[in-house]
């Protein structure tokens, strides 16, 4: 029956009407926008301080004009709200210009955090996996255990980063592993709530077929429910990843670690350096989108050797 | 039914603990004795086929009379490996609770009461308390890296004046106004959108995308823009549950059904009677989705945010400058705070969630 | 058995002026034609099809899957747009038809509110309508009882059978009591035993209130039980292959499917359906 419930709308005009029925145009229009509004808000927000500054120089004063606010106001060197343009040159200053080993680089220290960010990453899913397999094959566990890891999330774990930093620090541990053990614990809960519903996916259909195979306890598990449970770890993983991401970057701001992302926006804060903590928080946020596009790669790679469709 | 060799275990390790060596303590205390005797006597009894109405009290009896047992030992001087009597019999212990989660889920299945369905949890919690108390204890832990249960309950009731003004700064007077305004925002900006597939399409996928970014590190920035008090965290707050409840709503909204949607139609219902009658409804689960994910993230953005400069109060402000002062329990105290704030909220997200999603499949049980 | 009352005699002004009158007809079909256009190549799902309701008719549209019954049942009810052709509802075009409430329509599956009682998803039309809230809950009140389910009111639909939420769904279809009744397999889901029992009511129900309905099924017993007249459709592309008026009586009862005739009539349609010649 599913011809009858075709899409009624008329066929769209070729090439224009295309564009703008998918997701590309939309997506370009509204960021589009945003720029806009991005430069219509830095020239707004700064345009107080530039006109106390026009007030105070003889020169300036009642003389300036609206060009020249919005030259002025695009272009100061500690802004409310920097310009997009002033955002691009400084990560082209320190992303490209300057050398990736060099501390100055923006890119070194999305390193730092991109690799706590990763073994962050990689514990917390196991740990997930671990967990959910447990909490799915031991009755007990499931109902002593599922509403702790839910009221897990309710401790505010990125607010305890400071108190995780300085003990594990007094005992030795420094430098990466606090930043992976904070990630660790953000991820560790999607992918739990993911893996479980997922194992617990097959019907009740499937798993009475494979019993009737006289199939081992662990056959049924990598036959039918890890196999199973891939469209459901997956979605999760994306989020786990961006959380591993948020942790790494949270993890270096309280003790003013001095590498970093985090320890950049702490360092541009500090010194009122407003362009910097832009830039910096462009890239973070540009790490945590590629970190999320690389799972959904590897997600349609798993789906499409499983015959799922993308 | 196989032997039950995890009370076997239990069995055979509580009766060999007392022979081993309790380090300082010397011996067992009398009293010690006598309830570790007691508790033994249940687990053995638990070991003939009993249902699960006596065995589970039972269980839970014997494991609280253990732990009496082996606390009244430690506190007569059992500390580190030089007490394996005392470790061992913790083992022991550590087998009976297990039991005692098992049965009292069991019967909490049986009965389908949803008061024993929270026993299995709460033992398991009161467990992980007891263990975390008697590890510090019992191995001399330093209680900077990591405080007792009963030095951080005082830190609680010591310092309660703090605490409150804590909480009123981060939760009432930063958290609320955000998390309203947030998802408030949210919700609005999905409906309008929704008459407008273009930017629909247009929005989806960027209200994805930041939900992914590191939102919380605007905070700086807020503080710039809003000052040092409870603005500028609200403002961070706002950010934060703005995309979840945005692309809730979206999603929520194209959650009704084909043919729910074509019956409207053939009523000649007018987009608000649509809107109002059948989509918003069936995006109620997906907009409580939101809510929910939205009050955990509310919390920690403003907190967080607290890291980047605030007025001398506020749950941030106490977390960062606690650690400064190495006061690791005022630090646990905060954060008890915290988490049985967000659960709270949680919780009451959840009852009203049940309430008026109360036809969900899954919220129902089959009539 | 339940008191029916021909509802439509009592207020014949609630859906507006067009009220048609016996013979005249209620849904005129000519040549008409629908094109998907789809994502591989444009799929014409009804191609030239003609076809005349009369009142009072009950007619079956019969095929395989694929053959176009249900577009077509949606194009007379406005929710699709033929490429092609002519079609009048009650004189005017479907979308007019649609905007006056002129039919009430039955989906495959119940499609009822499950956060709705069934006396307030039987109420969901006439609310829509604006009517006052105590001539609602009378007017569902009567509908509830003639499918028999009185007593069922306040219960939720996910607290029901399948064959009950069914009878609910035609429940409301008939509260603002349309003219036209337009059905889409709305028995399809359910076990057989369940289906014979409501053929059996709906029938009734048919026969006592006067509608006109549109039905659509996959099963011979189902349409030869039901019908005065029976289309059969065939697909790629979607049209009509045979009309078989129905010399069955106008009152039936179970029994009528052992008949001569019944078989006559099922061979017809199997014949039709099988796209072979029809023997005179």
């Amino acid at each position: 029956m599913s011809e009858t419930y075709l899409a009624t709308r008329p066929a769209p005009p070729r090439r224009w009407g295309r564009l703008a029925g998918g997701k590309t145009f939309p997506v370009a229009a509204v960021v589009f926008v945003l720029i806009v509004v991005w430069y219509l808000g830095a020239i707004g927000l700064n345009s107080g301080r530039v006109i106390d500054g026009y007030d105070a120089d003889d020169d300036m004063r009642n003389k300036w004009t609206t060009s020249d606010l919005i030259a002025d106001t695009l272009s100061m060197n500690r802004p409310v709200l920097p310009a997009p343009h002033q955002v691009l040159v400084e990560l082209d200053k320190s992303v490209l210009e300057t050398a990736p080993t060099s501390n100055r680089s923006l890119l070194y220290h999305a390193w730092i955090t991109l690799s706590a960010a990763m073994v962050g990453f990689a514990m917390g899913t196991v740990l997930g996996i671990v967990l959910a397999v447990g909490i799915v094959h031991v009755r007990t566990l499931e109902r002593a255990l599922m509403p702790w890891v839910i009221a897990s999330q309710t401790i505010p774990i990125l607010a305890i980063a400071p108190m995780i930093i300085v003990v594990l620090g007094a005992i030795g541990f420094v430098g990466l592993v606090p930043k992976a053990i904070i990630s660790a614990y953000l991820c560790f809960f999607p992918v739990t709530i993911g893996m479980v519903k997922g194992l617990t996916s097959p019907e009740l259909l499937q798993l009475d077929l494979i019993r009737t195979y006289s199939a081992t306890p662990s056959q049924v598990f990598w036959k039918l429910r890890w196999p199973a449970s891939m469209p459901f770890l997956f979605p999760s993983l994306k989020i786990a990843v961006a959380l591993a991401v948020v942790g790494a970057i949270v993890g270096e701001l309280p003790t003013g670690a001095s590498a970093g992302l985090g320890a950049r926006l702490l360092a541009g804060s500090y010194y009122g350096q407003t362009v910097q903590i832009w830039s910096a928080l462009v890239l973070a946020s540009l790490v945590a989108g590629l970190s999320v596009a690389a799972v959904g790669w590897a997600e349609r790679l798993t789906l499409r050797r499983m015959g799922g469709r993308t | 039914m196989g032997r039950d060799y995890i009370l076997i275990a239990a069995l055979l390790a509580g009766i060999v603990a007392p022979f081993l060596s309790v380090g300082n303590a010397e011996s067992w205390p009398t009293a010690a004795m006598a309830l570790w005797i007691v508790a033994l006597a249940a687990a053995a009894i638990l070991l003939l086929p009993l249902s699960a109405s006596w065995a589970a009290p039972l269980a839970i009896g014997g494991a609280a009379v253990g732990a009496v047992a082996l606390y009244l030992l430690l506190d007569a001087g059992a500390r580190g490996l030089a007490a394996p009597g005392l470790w061992l019999a913790m083992i022991a212990l550590a087998f009976l609770v297990w039991r005692a989660m098992e049965r009292s889920a069991a019967l909490g299945a049986r009965t389908k009461s949803r008061f024993l369905d929270l026993a299995a949890p709460i033992l398991l919690g009161i467990w992980i308390v007891y263990l975390w108390q008697a590890i510090i204890v019992g191995f001399d832990v330093p209680h900077v890296l990591l405080p007792p249960p009963t030095e951080i309950a005082g830190a609680i009731f010591s310092s309660t004046g703090t605490l409150v003004a804590d909480f009123v700064q981060t939760f009432i007077r930063s958290m609320i106004p955000g998390y309203a305004i947030g998802c408030g925002a949210g919700f609005l900006v999905g409906v309008l959108v929704d008459r407008i597939p273009f930017f629909q399409r247009g929005l989806l996928p960027l209200g994805n995308l930041a939900s992914a970014l590191p939102i919380v590190a605007v905070a700086p920035i807020m503080v710039m823009w809003f000052g040092f008090d409870w603005q500028s965290k609200a403002a961070v707050v706002v950010i934060m549950t703005f995309f979840p409840m945005l692309v809730n709503t979206i999603a929520g909204l194209a959650a009704l059904g084909r043919f729910e949607l074509d019956l409207m139609r053939t009523y000649a219902a007018s987009y608000g009677q649509t809107l109002r009658m059948a989509r918003l409804p069936a995006a109620m689960p997906f907009i409580f989705n939101a809510l929910k994910v939205n009050s955990t993230l509310a919390l920690i953005g403003a907190i967080v945010a607290e890291f980047f400069g605030t007025p001398i109060v506020g749950m941030g402000f106490r977390i960062s400058a606690e650690v400064g002062r190495m006061n690791i329990a005022m630090v646990w105290a905060t954060i008890v705070v915290a988490a049985v704030t967000g659960s709270a909220a949680y919780g009451a997200i959840s009852l009203v969630e049940r309430s008026l999603t109360f036809w969900h499949p899954s919220l129902r049980k089959v009539a | 058995m339940a008191k029916i009352e021909l509802l439509g005699d009592r207020d014949p002004g609630l859906r507006g002026e067009t009220v048609v009158s016996a013979g005249r007809p209620v849904v005129e079909v000519a040549g008409l034609n629908l094109v998907f256009q789809t994502a591989d190549a444009p799929v014409t799902a009804l191609a030239d099809v003609n076809l005349t309701v009369n009142r009072g008719d009950f007619i079956s549209l019969i095929g395989p899957s694929g053959c176009g019954k249900t577009t077509l049942l949606r194009v007379i009810a406005d929710l699709e747009r033929a490429t092609g052709g002519a079609i009048k509802v009650n004189g005017v075009s479907p979308e007019e038809a649609r905007l006056k409430r002129a039919y009430g329509y039955v989906f495959q599956a119940s499609a009822l509110y499950p956060w709705r009682t069934v006396i307030r998803n039987v109420t969901l039309p006439l609310e829509i309508m604006g009517l006052a809230k105590a001539e609602r809950l009378e007017r569902a009140r009567r509908v509830i009882e003639l499918v028999d389910l009185s007593g069922f009111e306040r219960k939720f639909p996910w607290q029901l059978s399948g064959g009950m939420q069914q009878r609910v769904s035609i429940a409301r279809a008939l509260s603002f009591d349309p003219e036209l009744l337009l059905m889409d397999e709305p028995f399809g889901a359910l076990d057989e035993i369940i289906r014979d029992r409501l053929n059996e009511q709906l029938h009734q129900l048919w026969e006592r209130t006067g509608k006109t309905v549109i039905f659509v099924t996959h099963s011979i017993p189902e349409a030869v039980f039901l019908s005065t007249r029976i289309v059969v459709m065939s697909p790629r592309p979607g049209r009509i292959v045979d009309i078989v008026e129905s010399r069955l009586p106008r009152e039936r009862n179970f029994e009528i499917r052992e008949t001569a005739e019944f078989a006559e009539i099922a061979h017809r349609l199997r014949v039709g359906l099988r796209g072979g010649h029809v023997d005179e």
